[in-house]
């Protein structure tokens, strides 16, 4: 399950690739996870923009990860999410969840 | 009714068989002419229902999952997924959103509302001890449009 971080200052980005499932859900998570708590950013950004498919896992996968940079006083953005990937999404109040964060945080 | 079509297939309860499980009845349905939107529904289906078996049917070792896919005139796609798990108690319960029994895993709890809203229909039967069996099924009206 393939996953290129970036790092820049407040902010860091992950470019996710590929299939999102439960089998590599854990993987991902782990690497986004290290990259977070090496750099302790304000904003991580979630790119799906090279996901071809995702069930609910990736629910799972961007609610852990809203959870831990509510406890960082940061907070995560989706972008780039297919069309397929943000029905999953629209599913669990997902974009609404983020576009609240955002209104409220102003960052 | 018979089928028109039908295929089966069996395999070990490991994760790593999650993506063959959607992309095989991906494939089988794909004579139907079906379009990205139908194809994603299923195979996001399939690979909900499949890693229920996996991670709460079979939660305590490896066993065998089964998957009965079945076309019937005027394109209608049924797809059966079992498992000889440990079943569940209460399949009301287990529906219902956000309800997850899963604490270490991040599961969302949403595996049974995304089959019902992105399938025509859903029906569930379990024994405790004996197995769960999941019915899905669709209609590909799209033609490829």
């Amino acid at each position: 399950m393939p996953v290129d971080i970036d790092i820049e200052e407040t902010c860091v980005t992950a470019y996710i690739s590929g299939e999102i499932d439960h089998h590599n859900a854990a993987q991902l998570r782990r690497k986004i996870d290290e990259a977070v708590e090496a750099a302790y950013p304000q904003i991580l950004i979630l790119d799906f923009g090279a996901v071809t498919f995702m069930d609910s896992s990736g629910i799972g996968l961007v609610m852990g990860r809203y959870k831990l940079m509510r406890d960082l006083c940061g907070r995560i953005d989706i972008q780039n999410a297919p069309r397929a990937i943000g029905k999953v999404m629209r599913m669990a109040g997902i974009e609404k969840l983020i576009s609240a964060e955002r209104e409220d945080k102003r960052i | 009714m018979k089928p028109i079509n039908e295929m089966k297939l069996s395999f070990e309860s490991r994760s790593c068989n999650e993506s063959f499980a959607r992309s095989a009845v991906a494939a089988f349905i794909a004579v139907l002419d079906p379009n990205v939107e139908e194809i994603s529904d299923i195979k996001t289906a399939v690979s909900e229902a499949v890693t229920n078996c996996i991670v709460h049917g079979y939660r305590d070792g490896i066993g065998v999952v089964y998957i009965h896919v079945k076309i019937f005139e005027g394109a209608k796609v049924v797809i059966i997924i079992k498992d000889k798990g440990c079943g569940i108690g209460d399949v009301k319960k287990a529906m219902e959103p956000l309800y997850t029994t899963c604490e270490t895993g991040e599961r969302a709890g949403l595996g049974f509302s995304i089959m019902e809203s992105f399938m025509d229909k859903l029906k569930v039967r379990s024994r405790p001890g004996k197995g769960t069996s999941v019915t899905l099924e669709k209609s590909i009206v799209s033609k490829g449009k």
